[in-house]
């Protein structure tokens, strides 16, 4: 089905996700649950990454200016700031989407085909906003951290390989990273990787509510899901770049 | 009491239920019956307005159900309980919090309140020592009941039931179908229930409609659909070799 279906409908599904929802203190305890199921469970393989991210962004970054007349704390610098502008706002939203989307979709759409989102609509409770604005909000709630928790990790797997390697020292490495320090970029960084939370979030989540089939359309729904989050992640990375720091 | 006038239904350009007309009284248990695939549960989820319909009404009491918003619609769906073909519980949740669920959402009872309430429920479908378990635990049978114990959570108005005993062996089917007869009867609940299985219409038809590809070709009780001359429907009803030789023999 065409483009404009499916952005009218996803425009209309959100509509009924930020509903007013039911009960506050159902809400709350709910999105708890999500940001842990979400969120938490993913800080071991965002650190996995990040400490090997940082450490090949600054043997590469060392190698490819190694020149006399080029300071050497400047590997520190460059690999700071592609670390905190672009790699781990991005990285950690395509884990997510690949970990977190999947795992919404196939949940939702299990839901959907199992009749329990008509179980919870009979009873006249808005289901989309019961069950997705949790996750929505779950999950742009602990981007933000996991991010931050990318970035110094993968400072942290820099330094280290630059000075077991002995490409960078250590000295050269932290006087790197504190030079020009731009508060902006952490901002921005955390800014684009919210966008991506509710991108990963509303997406899956679109993609589950609307299965229509058995166990078979529930794990197409949850690959699209993937595929259509990732996708969009990029093109919106794209844009924020352009519009933030242009 | 529950009335359907005159409801159309299409998928995707393809007309599932035609003109369909029924009054459903209140302390009684109605049936829907006919083949898999024409149309029952379409028919169901109309009535209770899953599936909005093309043209008709559906009057719940003396209220059109079909021309309200999601809003209006919430008043009679709080008194709505539906038990569905596979149960439907929520598999997050342990049995104790599935019944809870309604109470949760709509009821400003306190704790304690709640538990016995669900534990009334429980009770009321026979089922102890199952509180804590999830319904991946526990066997089919046992999660109809726990369906049937939230679906009385909130002492609906209305019961409604898709094929209740679906994949549930003959002597399980038995006390599903006599204790959604016996909630009937004790709170007045206008039920309607679907089903293709012959044992449920005897045992439980009190009313019954007959739905052919989507149209609605007989009604009456249990006694009189022996004799009916509808030929699909005799076709339905003597599919089986039993009911074949209580046909002989009567
Ligand atoms: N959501 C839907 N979208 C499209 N077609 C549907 C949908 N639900 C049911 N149908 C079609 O409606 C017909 C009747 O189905 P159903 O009411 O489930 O039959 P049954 O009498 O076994 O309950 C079937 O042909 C089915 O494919
Ligand atoms: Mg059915």
């Amino acid at each position: 089905m065409g483009l404009l279906f499916h952005l009218g409908r996803y425009a209309l599904f959100l509509k009924r996700v930020f509903a007013r929802p039911e009960k506050c203190k159902i809400l709350i305890k709910q999105i708890f649950r999500e940001a842990e199921k979400l969120g938490t469970n993913s800080i071991g393989i965002v650190a996995i990454i990040s400490v090997f991210m940082g450490a090949v962004i600054t043997l590469q970054t060392a190698y490819n200016i190694e020149m006399p007349f080029i300071p050497k704390y400047t590997v520190g610098l460059a690999a700071r700031d592609s670390i905190l502008l672009e790699f781990s706002s991005t990285i950690v939203s395509l884990i997510l989407a690949g970990k977190g989307g999947s795992n919404i979709a196939s949940e939702i759409g299990s839901m959907r085909v199992t009749e329990q989102i008509d179980a919870i609509e009979i009873m006249g409770i808005n289901s989309s906003g019961y069950l997705i604005l949790p996750k929505v909000l779950g999950l742009v709630f602990m981007m933000p951290f996991l991010v931050i928790l990318s970035m110094g990790i993968g400072i942290t797997g820099g330094w280290l390989a630059g000075s077991l390697s002995g490409v960078v020292s250590s000295v050269d490495f932290i006087y790197g990273i504190r030079y020009a320090f731009q508060p902006f970029y952490i901002t921005y960084s955390l800014v684009k990787a919210s966008v991506f939370a509710f991108l990963i979030a509303t997406i899956s989540s679109y993609h589950g509510y609307y299965v229509e089939g058995g166990s078979l359309e529930v794990g197409i729904a949850s690959t699209k899901a993937v595929v259509v989050s990732s996708i969009q992640i990029l093109l919106f990375n794209l844009l924020l770049t352009q519009l933030l720091l242009a | 009491m529950i009335e359907v006038v005159n409801v159309n239904k299409t998928f995707h350009s393809k007309q599932i239920l035609f003109d369909i007309s029924a009054r459903f009284e209140a302390g009684q248990t109605n049936l829907i019956i006919g083949q898999s695939g024409h149309g029952k549960t379409v028919l169901l989820k109309s009535i209770v307005g899953l599936h909005t319909i093309d043209s008709g009404q559906i009057i719940y009491g003396n209220e059109v159900f079909s021309a309200m918003d999601f809003k209006e619609q919430r008043n009679i769906r709080k008194e709505i309980g539906m038990l569905f073909q596979g149960s439907a519980l929520f598999d997050s949740l342990s049995v104790e919090e599935n019944v809870r669920f309604p109470l949760d959402m709509f009821s400003d009872m306190c704790n304690e309140e709640k538990l016995d309430r669900v534990n009334f429920c429980l009770n009321r479908v026979n089922l102890e020592n199952v509180n804590k378990l999830y319904p991946s635990e526990i066997s089919g049978g046992m999660q109809k009941r726990v369906a049937i114990a939230r679906a009385i959570a909130l002492n609906p108005k209305y019961l409604f039931c898709d094929e209740p005993n679906s994949g549930l062996d003959p002597k399980t089917a038995i006390v599903i179908d006599n204790l959604i007869y016996e909630i009937t009867k004790e709170y007045g609940i206008t039920t309607i229930i679907n089903t293709h299985d012959m044992n449920s219409v005897m045992a439980i038809g009190e009313k019954i409609i007959y739905i052919h590809q989507g149209k609605k070709l007989w009604e009456g009780d249990k006694e009189d659909i022996f004799t009916a001359t509808e030929q699909s429907l005799n076709d339905f009803v003597f599919a089986s070799e039993l009911f074949k030789r209580i046909k002989q023999k009567s």
